[in-house]
Protein backbone atom coordinates (compact mmCIF):
# COMPACT_ATOMS: atom_id res chain seq x y z
CA UNK A 1 0.00 0.00 0.00
CA UNK A 2 2.49 2.50 0.77
CA UNK A 3 4.68 1.53 -2.43
CA UNK A 4 1.58 2.16 -3.93
CA UNK A 5 0.92 5.29 -2.80
CA UNK A 6 4.48 6.57 -3.50
CA UNK A 7 4.59 5.59 -7.28
CA UNK A 8 1.15 7.90 -8.08
CA UNK A 9 2.97 10.59 -6.13
CA UNK A 10 5.63 9.87 -8.77
CA UNK A 11 4.02 9.42 -11.68
CA UNK A 12 2.68 13.23 -10.94
CA UNK A 13 5.65 14.40 -12.39
CA UNK A 14 5.44 14.76 -16.36
CA UNK A 15 8.75 12.83 -16.76
CA UNK A 16 8.08 11.23 -20.34
CA UNK A 17 7.38 14.92 -21.49
CA UNK A 18 10.81 16.07 -19.79
CA UNK A 19 12.45 13.09 -21.71
CA UNK A 20 11.15 14.06 -25.02
CA UNK A 21 12.12 17.99 -24.88
CA UNK A 22 15.52 16.50 -24.22
CA UNK A 23 15.47 14.19 -27.68
CA UNK A 24 14.26 17.37 -29.20
CA UNK A 25 17.08 19.40 -28.08
CA UNK A 26 19.94 17.09 -29.12
CA UNK A 27 18.20 16.57 -32.69
CA UNK A 28 17.51 13.00 -32.19
CA UNK A 29 15.88 12.15 -35.37
CA UNK A 30 14.90 7.92 -35.59
CA UNK A 31 13.66 6.49 -32.63
CA UNK A 32 13.41 2.61 -32.95
CA UNK A 33 11.05 1.05 -30.11
CA UNK A 34 9.83 -2.19 -28.86
CA UNK A 35 6.48 -0.48 -27.36
CA UNK A 36 6.15 -1.14 -23.43
CA UNK A 37 3.73 0.65 -20.99
CA UNK A 38 5.92 2.31 -19.50
CA UNK A 39 7.31 4.23 -22.79
CA UNK A 40 3.70 4.33 -24.15
CA UNK A 41 3.74 8.43 -23.55
CA UNK A 42 6.68 9.31 -25.34
CA UNK A 43 6.00 7.13 -27.76
CA UNK A 44 2.99 9.09 -28.78
CA UNK A 45 4.75 12.27 -28.52
CA UNK A 46 6.99 11.02 -31.22
CA UNK A 47 4.55 9.40 -33.31
CA UNK A 48 3.30 12.55 -33.47
CA UNK A 49 6.37 14.57 -33.45
CA UNK A 50 6.63 16.17 -37.33
CA UNK A 51 11.30 16.04 -36.50
CA UNK A 52 11.59 12.38 -35.22
CA UNK A 53 10.28 9.25 -36.71
CA UNK A 54 8.97 6.14 -34.29
CA UNK A 55 9.73 2.85 -36.06
CA UNK A 56 8.38 0.18 -34.06
CA UNK A 57 11.13 -2.99 -34.22
CA UNK A 58 10.23 -6.67 -34.07
CA UNK A 59 13.15 -7.37 -31.79
CA UNK A 60 15.13 -4.95 -30.14
CA UNK A 61 18.50 -6.01 -31.97
CA UNK A 62 17.46 -4.64 -34.49
CA UNK A 63 17.11 -0.92 -33.01
CA UNK A 64 20.74 -1.31 -32.75
CA UNK A 65 21.65 -2.04 -36.37
CA UNK A 66 19.54 1.01 -37.39
CA UNK A 67 21.29 3.11 -35.38
CA UNK A 68 24.05 2.52 -36.64
CA UNK A 69 22.80 2.88 -39.66
CA UNK A 70 21.23 6.09 -38.93
CA UNK A 71 24.16 7.46 -37.84
CA UNK A 72 26.42 6.47 -40.74
CA UNK A 73 23.57 8.61 -42.85
CA UNK A 74 24.15 11.78 -39.87
CA UNK A 75 21.27 11.43 -38.11
CA UNK A 76 21.02 10.52 -34.17
CA UNK A 77 18.90 8.15 -32.78
CA UNK A 78 17.39 6.70 -29.43
CA UNK A 79 16.18 2.79 -28.54
CA UNK A 80 13.33 2.88 -26.42
CA UNK A 81 12.69 -0.24 -24.88
CA UNK A 82 11.76 -3.01 -21.71
CA UNK A 83 14.13 -4.51 -19.78
CA UNK A 84 13.22 -7.78 -21.20
CA UNK A 85 14.65 -7.00 -24.03
CA UNK A 86 18.02 -6.34 -23.28
CA UNK A 87 18.84 -10.24 -23.50
CA UNK A 88 17.47 -10.04 -27.08
CA UNK A 89 20.55 -7.13 -28.42
CA UNK A 90 23.42 -8.51 -26.66
CA UNK A 91 25.74 -9.77 -30.24
CA UNK A 92 24.27 -6.30 -31.82
CA UNK A 93 25.23 -4.36 -28.79
CA UNK A 94 29.25 -5.52 -30.23
CA UNK A 95 28.18 -2.40 -33.03
CA UNK A 96 28.99 0.15 -30.24
CA UNK A 97 32.47 -0.76 -29.78
CA UNK A 98 33.23 -1.71 -33.50
CA UNK A 99 31.92 1.37 -34.72
CA UNK A 100 31.99 3.81 -31.95
CA UNK A 101 28.63 6.11 -32.63
CA UNK A 102 26.28 7.39 -30.38
CA UNK A 103 24.28 4.92 -28.79
CA UNK A 104 21.19 5.88 -26.75
CA UNK A 105 18.54 3.38 -24.61
CA UNK A 106 16.03 4.39 -22.48
CA UNK A 107 15.23 0.96 -20.46
CA UNK A 108 12.24 0.61 -18.31
CA UNK A 109 12.58 -1.74 -15.92
CA UNK A 110 10.70 -4.77 -15.16
CA UNK A 111 11.09 -7.62 -12.48
CA UNK A 112 11.87 -5.06 -9.67
CA UNK A 113 9.87 -3.09 -6.82
CA UNK A 114 6.77 -5.08 -6.23
CA UNK A 115 6.48 -7.24 -9.72
CA UNK A 116 3.59 -9.44 -9.53
CA UNK A 117 5.04 -11.62 -12.85
CA UNK A 118 7.84 -13.74 -12.06
CA UNK A 119 8.58 -14.24 -15.62
CA UNK A 120 9.81 -10.41 -15.81
CA UNK A 121 12.10 -11.23 -12.55
CA UNK A 122 15.24 -13.43 -14.37
CA UNK A 123 16.07 -10.56 -17.09
CA UNK A 124 15.30 -7.57 -15.02
CA UNK A 125 17.70 -8.83 -12.16
CA UNK A 126 20.56 -9.70 -14.62
CA UNK A 127 19.46 -6.38 -17.03
CA UNK A 128 22.43 -3.74 -15.59
CA UNK A 129 25.21 -6.62 -15.16
CA UNK A 130 23.96 -7.78 -18.96
CA UNK A 131 24.49 -4.22 -20.27
CA UNK A 132 27.53 -3.38 -18.11
CA UNK A 133 29.15 -6.70 -19.58
CA UNK A 134 28.82 -5.46 -23.36
CA UNK A 135 30.50 -1.97 -22.93
CA UNK A 136 27.21 0.25 -22.10
CA UNK A 137 27.43 3.01 -19.44
CA UNK A 138 24.50 2.30 -17.69
CA UNK A 139 22.85 5.13 -15.34
CA UNK A 140 19.27 4.72 -13.12
CA UNK A 141 16.54 7.25 -12.43
CA UNK A 142 14.59 5.95 -9.68
CA UNK A 143 12.68 8.46 -9.12
CA UNK A 144 10.65 11.25 -11.50
CA UNK A 145 12.46 13.94 -10.13
CA UNK A 146 15.56 12.85 -11.34
CA UNK A 147 14.50 11.80 -14.69
CA UNK A 148 15.67 14.93 -16.40
CA UNK A 149 18.96 15.30 -14.95
CA UNK A 150 19.76 11.64 -15.65
CA UNK A 151 18.60 11.64 -18.97
CA UNK A 152 20.32 14.62 -20.24
CA UNK A 153 23.67 13.55 -18.32
CA UNK A 154 23.32 10.29 -20.50
CA UNK A 155 22.10 11.76 -24.00
CA UNK A 156 25.64 14.46 -23.57
CA UNK A 157 27.95 11.93 -22.98
CA UNK A 158 26.31 9.45 -25.59
CA UNK A 159 26.04 12.23 -28.40
CA UNK A 160 28.75 14.47 -27.47
CA UNK A 161 31.55 12.11 -26.17
CA UNK A 162 30.57 8.48 -28.59
CA UNK A 163 30.16 6.80 -25.03
CA UNK A 164 27.39 4.06 -25.29
CA UNK A 165 24.87 4.69 -22.37
CA UNK A 166 21.88 3.26 -21.39
CA UNK A 167 19.18 4.66 -18.50
CA UNK A 168 17.10 2.15 -16.55
CA UNK A 169 13.66 4.05 -15.81
CA UNK A 170 13.25 1.50 -12.66
CA UNK A 171 9.59 0.29 -11.53
CA UNK A 172 9.08 2.31 -9.01
CA UNK A 173 9.00 5.36 -11.20
CA UNK A 174 7.00 4.04 -14.18
CA UNK A 175 4.46 1.96 -11.23
CA UNK A 176 4.23 -1.75 -10.69
CA UNK A 177 1.72 -3.49 -13.65
CA UNK A 178 -1.65 -4.03 -11.96
CA UNK A 179 -3.36 -7.60 -13.02
CA UNK A 180 -5.85 -7.91 -10.24
CA UNK A 181 -7.65 -5.49 -8.94
CA UNK B 1 21.44 -31.94 -56.43
CA UNK B 2 23.56 -29.56 -58.57
CA UNK B 3 21.21 -27.24 -60.28
CA UNK B 4 21.50 -25.95 -63.75
CA UNK B 5 21.78 -22.19 -64.36
CA UNK B 6 22.92 -21.21 -60.73
CA UNK B 7 24.50 -17.96 -61.03
CA UNK B 8 27.95 -16.93 -59.91
CA UNK B 9 27.68 -14.93 -56.84
CA UNK B 10 30.88 -12.75 -57.82
CA UNK B 11 29.05 -11.80 -61.60
CA UNK B 12 25.92 -10.80 -59.97
CA UNK B 13 27.16 -8.15 -57.23
CA UNK B 14 29.96 -6.98 -59.89
CA UNK B 15 27.17 -6.88 -62.44
CA UNK B 16 24.93 -5.20 -59.90
CA UNK B 17 26.85 -2.55 -58.50
CA UNK B 18 28.94 -1.85 -62.11
CA UNK B 19 27.14 1.32 -62.46
CA UNK B 20 26.40 2.61 -58.84
CA UNK B 21 26.69 5.67 -58.96
CA UNK B 22 26.20 7.45 -55.55
CA UNK B 23 24.94 4.09 -54.20
CA UNK B 24 25.62 3.47 -50.42
CA UNK B 25 26.11 -0.31 -50.12
CA UNK B 26 26.06 -2.80 -47.36
CA UNK B 27 26.90 -5.97 -47.44
CA UNK B 28 26.07 -9.18 -44.69
CA UNK B 29 28.78 -10.62 -43.02
CA UNK B 30 30.73 -13.34 -44.59
CA UNK B 31 30.95 -14.29 -48.66
CA UNK B 32 28.62 -10.85 -49.72
CA UNK B 33 31.55 -8.70 -48.15
CA UNK B 34 33.86 -10.40 -49.90
CA UNK B 35 31.83 -10.23 -53.00
CA UNK B 36 31.58 -6.48 -52.89
CA UNK B 37 35.17 -6.01 -51.96
CA UNK B 38 35.56 -7.83 -55.04
CA UNK B 39 33.96 -5.93 -57.08
CA UNK B 40 36.03 -2.88 -56.00
CA UNK B 41 36.48 -1.31 -53.02
CA UNK B 42 34.52 2.13 -52.03
CA UNK B 43 33.89 4.76 -49.44
CA UNK B 44 29.94 3.86 -49.54
CA UNK B 45 30.83 0.43 -48.53
CA UNK B 46 29.54 -0.26 -45.75
CA UNK B 47 31.14 -4.04 -44.91
CA UNK B 48 30.20 -5.93 -41.86
CA UNK B 49 32.45 -9.34 -40.51
CA UNK B 50 29.64 -9.69 -37.80
CA UNK B 51 26.48 -8.56 -36.31
CA UNK B 52 24.50 -11.46 -38.27
CA UNK B 53 20.91 -10.02 -39.17
CA UNK B 54 21.49 -6.36 -38.81
CA UNK B 55 22.09 -5.70 -42.94
CA UNK B 56 18.49 -4.73 -43.43
CA UNK B 57 18.32 -3.12 -40.45
CA UNK B 58 21.58 -1.06 -41.08
CA UNK B 59 20.26 -0.46 -44.28
CA UNK B 60 16.93 1.12 -43.06
CA UNK B 61 18.72 3.04 -40.73
CA UNK B 62 21.02 4.95 -43.59
CA UNK B 63 17.85 4.91 -46.10
CA UNK B 64 15.64 7.34 -43.52
CA UNK B 65 18.12 9.22 -42.95
CA UNK B 66 19.24 9.69 -46.64
CA UNK B 67 16.08 9.67 -48.58
CA UNK B 68 17.60 10.73 -51.83
CA UNK B 69 20.41 8.46 -51.61
CA UNK B 70 20.27 5.00 -53.30
CA UNK B 71 21.01 2.10 -50.72
CA UNK B 72 21.80 -1.40 -51.36
CA UNK B 73 21.73 -4.11 -48.82
CA UNK B 74 23.77 -7.30 -50.22
CA UNK B 75 23.38 -10.10 -48.11
CA UNK B 76 23.56 -14.39 -47.85
CA UNK B 77 20.16 -16.35 -46.87
CA UNK B 78 21.74 -17.02 -43.76
CA UNK B 79 22.13 -13.41 -43.00
CA UNK B 80 18.54 -12.64 -44.05
CA UNK B 81 17.15 -15.76 -42.13
CA UNK B 82 18.05 -14.53 -39.24
CA UNK B 83 16.65 -10.81 -39.35
CA UNK B 84 13.83 -12.04 -40.94
CA UNK B 85 11.63 -9.66 -38.81
CA UNK B 86 13.37 -6.76 -40.43
CA UNK B 87 11.58 -7.57 -43.85
CA UNK B 88 8.53 -5.81 -41.57
CA UNK B 89 9.76 -3.51 -40.21
CA UNK B 90 10.70 -1.89 -43.81
CA UNK B 91 7.54 -3.27 -44.78
CA UNK B 92 6.11 -0.73 -42.10
CA UNK B 93 8.24 1.93 -43.25
CA UNK B 94 8.40 1.51 -46.60
CA UNK B 95 11.46 3.61 -47.94
CA UNK B 96 11.31 4.53 -51.37
CA UNK B 97 15.45 4.33 -52.01
CA UNK B 98 16.16 0.74 -49.59
CA UNK B 99 16.83 -2.18 -52.16
CA UNK B 100 17.65 -5.56 -50.41
CA UNK B 101 19.40 -8.69 -52.79
CA UNK B 102 19.95 -11.87 -51.05
CA UNK B 103 22.65 -14.26 -52.58
CA UNK B 104 20.84 -17.40 -52.04
CA UNK B 105 23.25 -20.64 -51.88
CA UNK B 106 20.78 -22.50 -49.83
CA UNK B 107 23.50 -22.66 -47.08
CA UNK B 108 25.78 -21.63 -44.65
CA UNK B 109 29.09 -21.56 -46.61
CA UNK B 110 31.65 -19.68 -44.47
CA UNK B 111 30.92 -22.45 -41.72
CA UNK B 112 31.09 -25.51 -43.92
CA UNK B 113 28.04 -25.61 -45.86
CA UNK B 114 25.65 -26.53 -44.18
CA UNK B 115 21.77 -26.61 -45.47
CA UNK B 116 20.16 -23.91 -45.06
CA UNK B 117 16.18 -23.16 -44.59
CA UNK B 118 15.90 -21.48 -47.95
CA UNK B 119 16.99 -25.14 -49.33
CA UNK B 120 13.78 -26.30 -48.29
CA UNK B 121 10.80 -24.56 -47.61
CA UNK B 122 11.56 -21.23 -46.60
CA UNK B 123 10.88 -18.29 -49.11
CA UNK B 124 12.65 -15.42 -48.69
CA UNK B 125 10.55 -13.43 -51.82
CA UNK B 126 7.22 -14.54 -50.06
CA UNK B 127 8.39 -13.98 -46.72
CA UNK B 128 9.43 -9.82 -47.91
CA UNK B 129 6.04 -9.85 -50.08
CA UNK B 130 3.68 -10.79 -47.18
CA UNK B 131 5.64 -8.33 -44.95
CA UNK B 132 4.59 -5.40 -47.04
CA UNK B 133 7.42 -4.85 -49.47
CA UNK B 134 5.54 -5.58 -53.15
CA UNK B 135 8.33 -5.28 -55.33
CA UNK B 136 9.68 -8.77 -54.35
CA UNK B 137 11.32 -10.77 -57.23
CA UNK B 138 13.26 -13.83 -58.53
CA UNK B 139 16.15 -12.68 -60.40
CA UNK B 140 17.49 -16.11 -62.01
CA UNK B 141 19.70 -15.30 -65.03
CA UNK B 142 22.79 -12.76 -65.59
CA UNK B 143 20.65 -10.90 -68.03
CA UNK B 144 18.11 -10.32 -65.82
CA UNK B 145 20.31 -9.29 -63.27
CA UNK B 146 21.67 -6.55 -65.89
CA UNK B 147 17.91 -5.42 -66.39
CA UNK B 148 17.22 -4.82 -62.37
CA UNK B 149 20.51 -2.50 -61.77
CA UNK B 150 19.32 0.18 -63.08
CA UNK B 151 16.29 0.33 -60.62
CA UNK B 152 18.37 0.37 -57.46
CA UNK B 153 19.32 3.88 -59.07
CA UNK B 154 15.22 4.83 -58.13
CA UNK B 155 14.58 5.73 -55.02
CA UNK B 156 10.98 6.51 -55.10
CA UNK B 157 9.40 3.13 -55.80
CA UNK B 158 11.00 1.07 -53.05
CA UNK B 159 11.32 -0.65 -51.00
CA UNK B 160 12.29 -3.60 -53.26
CA UNK B 161 13.77 -7.11 -53.07
CA UNK B 162 15.42 -9.91 -55.25
CA UNK B 163 15.99 -12.72 -54.11
CA UNK B 164 19.40 -14.58 -56.64
CA UNK B 165 19.86 -18.48 -56.75
CA UNK B 166 23.50 -18.53 -56.81
CA UNK B 167 26.20 -21.71 -56.96
CA UNK B 168 27.48 -23.15 -53.78
CA UNK B 169 31.33 -22.66 -55.23
CA UNK B 170 33.56 -21.53 -51.86
CA UNK B 171 35.80 -18.95 -53.66
CA UNK B 172 38.64 -17.13 -52.43
CA UNK B 173 38.31 -14.78 -50.05
CA UNK B 174 38.79 -10.56 -51.07
CA UNK B 175 39.20 -9.21 -47.66
CA UNK B 176 37.34 -5.97 -47.33
CA UNK B 177 38.46 -3.26 -44.43
CA UNK B 178 37.06 -5.01 -41.22
CA UNK B 179 38.31 -1.84 -38.58
CA UNK B 180 34.58 -0.17 -37.89
CA UNK B 181 35.92 2.98 -37.33
CA UNK B 182 37.65 3.31 -40.57
CA UNK B 183 34.74 1.65 -42.53
CA UNK B 184 32.03 4.02 -40.70
CA UNK B 185 34.19 7.67 -40.84
CA UNK B 186 34.71 7.07 -44.42
CA UNK B 187 31.55 6.41 -45.27
CA UNK B 188 30.03 9.61 -43.27
CA UNK B 189 32.98 11.21 -44.76
CA UNK B 190 31.68 10.99 -48.01
CA UNK B 191 28.46 11.92 -47.55
CA UNK B 192 29.75 15.24 -45.87
CA UNK B 193 29.59 14.05 -42.08
CA UNK B 194 32.70 15.28 -40.44
CA UNK B 195 34.06 13.18 -37.41
CA UNK B 196 32.77 14.40 -34.10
Amino acid sequence: MHARSEVSAEQATNWPEEIFSILQRFEVRQVPYVPDAGHSQLIERVLASSTMRGIPLTTEEEGVALMLGAWAGGQRGVLLMQSSGVGNRINMLSLTQIFRFPFLTLVTMRGEWGEFNPWQVPMGSTTQGVLELSGIRVLRATLASEVRDVVEAAASQAYNALTPTAVLLSQRLIGTKVFTK
Amino acid sequence: MSKANLLDRRQVVSSLLADRKDAVVVGGLGASTYDIAAAGDHDRNLYLWGAMGGAVMMGLGLALAQPKLPVVVITGDGEMLMGMGSLATVGLQKPGNLSIIVLDNESYGETGGQVSHTGAAADLVGVARACGIADSRTLETLAEIKAFAPRLQDVSTGPRFANVKIDKANLDRVLSNRDGGFILNRLRSALGYRPI
